[in-house]
């Protein structure tokens, strides 16, 4: 999968989380701008882990902020 | 100050006044001033001026049941215990002044390390000075940087500090969700060092994990297993060694980490294990060999305790009945509690939200009766629990008394 169609599987997968309706860009916080807690992380992570076949640590997910972070570092680990 | 400069050594206006590095705690400042402007008494701040027994204490000038002690089997007041603490005091002295490689290992060091080996019927033990030290040093030391630690999101602090220290890839599944333990798993790079890291009892719902399905699955990918037995030392499985021995999953765990401070009654952590290496992690475990050992009285009453635990059954049976008719008794009155059915001497009350937690947590103490308030960021799902936990000491009447408390606490606090 190429940037592009991670980003549009991603986009899709975060839309019921995001439930104040934030448009996303690539630079859209998870934390501040979607307000995220630590539980919502959880679930979002796991959702993408399992549409992508793939290990996001935490380690990895500490140093991703926003949204364009987000989809670089899945289509690396997609990749792989 | 410089002499001979016309600017001052400090630039004149400080910019982000009245900040330091302490203002990241402000909401923690702030909410925790505005739950005592209600002039609510500090959960957090009880002192225990008298402690009577097991289960009683003075506690802010009251006469206090004690049900939030994780004095499982009743045994800081046991003669046996009690007598051989002010043996080792007279015997050897108020502390080792030294770590366990120096000059910090006694006789009784020794010797509780084999009541350990006797209790769980394996071939290494190895004492910390505290259970979370257990978990930190353990963890740590063996999960290295390029390793992975496969652990449930809700583990205690102690284990993902020992993650964080040791720099390993940290991958946390669901609570005690076994298929999403083993996509986790699955996924793992080849090669990888892997340890999966479990709870028998997970302290927050009383809750019990499925060791037999989850260790099953953490050999068939060739993962090592550390289970933390702190919630259930003494009390779960026949000889009291824990869920895994329930689950009969005690010849695969290669690590079994616990405490002296519930079911034993002292304080200390300990890891015992049938690894033929495991030794050397005397000497490699950095928690284990920068840190005085524990205290020479301190060790004895653990070793005098763990070896009474073994014939306890007793007391375990005592123990079931109290969790079951609270259990049964708090579900009756109308209270949400953390599991449908007692599996543990941890019976969770779920309160609505923080504030009713609060008055509650108040109006149990001022009917003399103590639990543990626990709240964000502590609990999984960000619930606030009245966390209650049961002793062999409490009687028959005991239980019926907290019975009693809670229906009236709860009434008037409008839970019920």
């Amino acid at each position: 999968m190429d940037r592009a169609q991670v980003d549009a599987k991603i986009r899709e997968l975060a839309a019921p989380f995001n439930k104040k309706g934030v448009t996303i860009t690539e630079e859209t916080t998870f934390a501040n701008d979607l307000e995220f807690d630590s539980l919502t992380v959880m679930d979002f992570v796991a959702e993408i882990e399992d549409e992508f076949d793939i290990i996001i640590s935490m380690n990895q997910q500490a140093e991703i902020e926003n949204y364009g972070q987000l989809v670089d570092a899945v289509t690396k680990l997609q990749a792989n | 100050m410089s002499e001979g400069i016309i600017q001052p050594d400090q630039p004149e206006t400080i910019e982000g006044e009245g900040s330091d590095l302490f203002s990241k705690f402000d909401d923690v400042i702030a909410l925790r001033e505005g739950l005592l402007a209600s002039g609510q008494e500090d959960p957090f701040n009880l002192v225990m001026e008298k402690v009577l027994s097991p289960t009683r204490a003075i506690c802010n000038g009251r006469d206090t049941i004690l049900l939030g002690t994780y004095n499982y089997m009743g045994m800081t007041f046991d003669p046996d215990v009690v007598e051989a603490g002010k043996q080792a005091l007279a015997d050897f002295g108020s502390g080792t002044t030294g770590s366990r490689v120096l000059n910090g290992t006694y006789q009784g060091h020794k010797e509780v390390e084999q009541a350990l080996m006797d209790f769980y019927g394996m071939d290494h033990a190895m004492v910390f000075s505290t259970g979370y030290q257990a978990n930190l040093g353990i963890i740590s030391t063996i999960a290295g940087k390029g390793d992975y630690v496969i652990l449930d999101i809700d583990s205690h602090a102690s284990i993902w500090d020992g993650c964080a220290m040791g720099n390993a890839e940290v991958v946390p599944f669901k609570h005690n969700d076994i298929e999403a333990m083993e996509k986790r798993l699955r996924r793992i790079p080849e090669g990888a060092g892997k340890l999966v890291v479990l709870e028998g009892v997970y302290s927050m719902l009383g809750d019990v994990a499925p060791l037999k399905e989850m260790v099953a699955i953490a050999k068939k990918y060739g993962a090592m297993v550390l289970v933390d037995e702190a919630h259930s030392m003494g009390f779960i499985g026949e000889n009291g060694r824990g869920v895994v021995e329930t689950a009969g999953v005690m010849d695969d765990v290669d690590f079994i980490i616990g405490t002296f401070s519930k079911s034993v009654g002292t304080v200390g952590g300990f890891c015992v294990s049938n690894h033929p290496k495991f030794e050397i992690m005397r000497l490699v475990c950095r928690p284990y060999v920068f840190t005085a050992s524990l205290p020479p009285s301190v060790v004895a009453t653990a070793e005098t305790s763990i070896r009474k635990l073994m014939h306890g059954s007793n007391k375990r049976a005592h123990l079931w009945e109290n969790s079951r008719n609270l259990h049964k008794g708090l579900k009756d009155l109308g209270f949400t509690l953390g599991t449908d059915e007692p599996q543990s001497a941890i019976i969770a009350v779920i309160m609505p939200d923080l504030e009713k937690g609060a008055a509650m947590w108040e109006a149990l103490i001022k009917g003399g009766l103590y639990v543990n308030l626990a709240r964000p960021p502590a609990t999984p799902a960000n619930m606030t629990l009245l966390r209650c936990s049961l002793c062999a000491e409490h009687s028959e009447e005991e239980v019926g008394e907290i019975l009693s408390i809670f229906e009236q606490a709860g009434k008037e606090v409008g839970i019920i």
